[in-house]
């Protein structure tokens, strides 16, 4: 096993505060992420990473907390957007990207005097891009606490969010109030993602959101079995990724290891590629078979 | 500075006709996706050595192709997000392996009015040229099938083909702005102004146009208070966009409230 796990690899502190963190991470992305995909609210998604950067970024200039920061910043963005028009499907992509655009400039303008006041190097990358391996152990416990309170409000909502998801028509039909569902799910987009940002990085935190989700979906077709599937591919990624990161310190003579989002992420579109391939194998067998695999949602048994 | 002047007159010109059809064709996921496959390329060919103008034309490139060739068989937003995070780890990790200087990468993350030197004046306004003349002869086919993709499909119109060459002008352009204006605010020029010129007039000549004075606006008034504040151009790219297109939203929320009365 030496030359899969490299030496110290499990008794290294920070290697296993990432471990158990990227897990929690990666099941919150994957829960809200499925939604996310379905709604075709992806942009919205990625883009309230960068707005939680532009608030931890704020944060680390103001001297707050910066799990405070990105999760404000992604609150106050999902409101901003929500503001401009985020409900529309004919405007969401616009006011999705007038407040990512603003968002960016004010991350510019933090970053900037976070340079100018600090001597640290590497701080705009570490913003930007995160790193697991440099999370404080002290965020675990907050970090906890808001992911079980994501995953509780998905869980309270899920009947309503999955039909509105599904079909606006259908929901509106039966009742479900779509604005209230619709600014909800926002909410809690905002924190699973603010959440993410910190943590992984604004990078990861797309890719985790978006990835697993969307393999999930070209294969499964029962709801719990998606969730459970998103949430195993996600972490499977994570881990992998965060091992191979590790490993790759001694790959190279210079001794300079790869980041982890370079792993995590190759993994998550290997495993989107394997996924596609799988749903389109099944979807022409079904079709040779003489099925019809064009199933109502309800037929299917996800409503 | 008058290089700063005159290859950002330049992409500010063409960013507003290619940000007008950005707009027009809801494109806006893909309009950020593809400049930051262009910060991955300039990282990319830092590593290796070479100009970076290369890296950044060819990452762009391989971004929009990544994201037209998976959109046929994917939701276009997942693909796109996916193709997305892939650039930015390639970057990361190019990043990671080279000995870049902080400020650099910054530069090409943020903008940086001096970006762009003397000798590569002539390969922007070329290739800016090249832009806006590719947008010119694709200009009607663009416009129909960004209204109606339908409509122009049953009149013949390539709709796959024109969506690629669009993303392809859209790669060109975003490895044009990014050494000057930032991978991550290119796209606040590519929506901001368009989407403000789109509410105040519903006519395509006369939308696109203001698109243009709008984006060239926004960009000398960027450039300008960087210059005067030294704070970075890209702070004042992202919130001048956003200024501008809140209060064309004000004028649009104001004339509609004035018709209605009129019709009351």
């Amino acid at each position: 096993m030496h030359w899969i796990f490299e030496p110290g690899l499990f008794s290294n502190g920070s290697v296993r505060t990432a471990l158990v963190l990227g897990a929690m991470v990666s099941i919150v992305s994957a829960a809200v992420g499925v939604f996310t995909v379905m709604r075709g609210q992806s942009f919205a998604g990625h883009a309230l990473t960068d707005v939680a950067t532009a608030g931890g970024a704020g944060a680390s200039l103001a001297g707050v907390s910066p799990l405070l920061g990105f999760i404000g910043g992604g609150i106050i963005g999902a409101g901003a957007m929500d503001a401009i028009g985020v409900q529309r499907v004919k405007g969401r992509d616009i006011a999705t990207g007038v407040v990512l655009g603003a968002a960016t400039g004010l991350t510019a303008l933090f970053l900037y005097l976070v340079t100018l006041h600090s001597a640290a190097t590497g701080s705009t990358q570490q913003i930007l891009f995160g790193s697991v391996f440099t999370v404080e152990p002290s965020t675990v416990p907050d970090a906890a606490v808001l992911s079980v309170l994501v995953v509780a409000g998905l869980l309270v909502i899920r009947r309503p969010l999955l039909l509105s998801s599904i079909s606006v028509e259908l929901a509106a039909a039966r009742g479900v109030r779509l604005r209230a569902v619709g600014v909800a799910f926002m909410a809690m987009l905002a924190v699973a993602v603010g959440l993410s940002a910190i943590v992984i990085g604004a990078i990861l935190s797309t890719a985790l959101l978006i990835g697993p989700p969307a393999s999930t979906l070209k294969v499964a077709n029962r709801f719990a079995w998606a969730m459970s599937l998103a949430s195993v591919l996600g972490v499977l990624a994570t881990w992998l990724g965060i091992v191979m990161a590790y490993d790759s310190y001694y790959w190279f003579p210079s001794h300079r290891g790869l980041p982890v989002s370079f792993f995590v992420v190759s993994l998550v579109v290997v495993e989107f590629a394997v996924a596609s391939y799988v749903g389109q194998r099944r979807k022409a067998r079904i079709i040779v078979a003489g099925h019809d695999p064009t199933k109502t949602p309800e037929q299917v048994g996800w409503v | 500075m008058t290089n700063a002047w005159i290859s950002g007159t330049a992409i500010a010109a063409l960013v507003g006709v290619v940000g007008f059809f950005v707009v027009m064709r809801g494109a806006a996921f893909a309009a950020h996706a593809i400049p930051n496959g262009a910060f991955a390329g300039a990282a990319g060919a830092n590593l290796i050595g070479v100009n970076p103008l290369f890296g950044l034309v060819a990452f762009a490139m391989a971004a929009a192709f990544g994201i037209g060739a998976t959109s046929r068989r994917t939701k276009s937003d997942v693909a796109t997000a996916l193709a997305l995070v892939m650039m930015l780890a390639l970057g990361a990790a190019f990043l990671a392996t080279s000995t870049e200087y902080e400020p650099a990468v910054n530069a090409l993350l943020f903008g940086e009015i001096l970006g762009v030197s003397s000798s590569e004046i002539l390969p922007v306004l070329v290739l800016a040229l090249l832009c806006g003349l590719g947008l010119a002869v694709l200009y009607r086919p663009l416009l129909y099938s960004s209204i109606s993709p339908e409509l122009s499909n049953a009149r013949g119109v390539n709709v796959v083909a024109i969506d690629i060459l669009f993303l392809v002008v859209v790669a060109l352009t975003s490895a044009l702005a990014v050494p000057v204006v930032g991978a991550l605010l290119t796209f606040s020029l590519t929506i901001g102004p368009p989407a403000a010129a789109r509410l105040i007039s519903d006519r395509p000549g006369r939308a696109l146009a203001l698109s243009v004075l709008l984006s060239l606006f926004t960009l000398w008034a960027a450039i300008a208070s960087s210059y005067v504040s030294t704070l970075p151009i890209g702070f004042f790219v992202g919130t001048l966009s956003a200024v501008v297109y809140l209060a064309a939203r004000g004028w649009d929320v104001r004339r509609t409230r004035r018709i209605q009365r009129q019709v009351a």
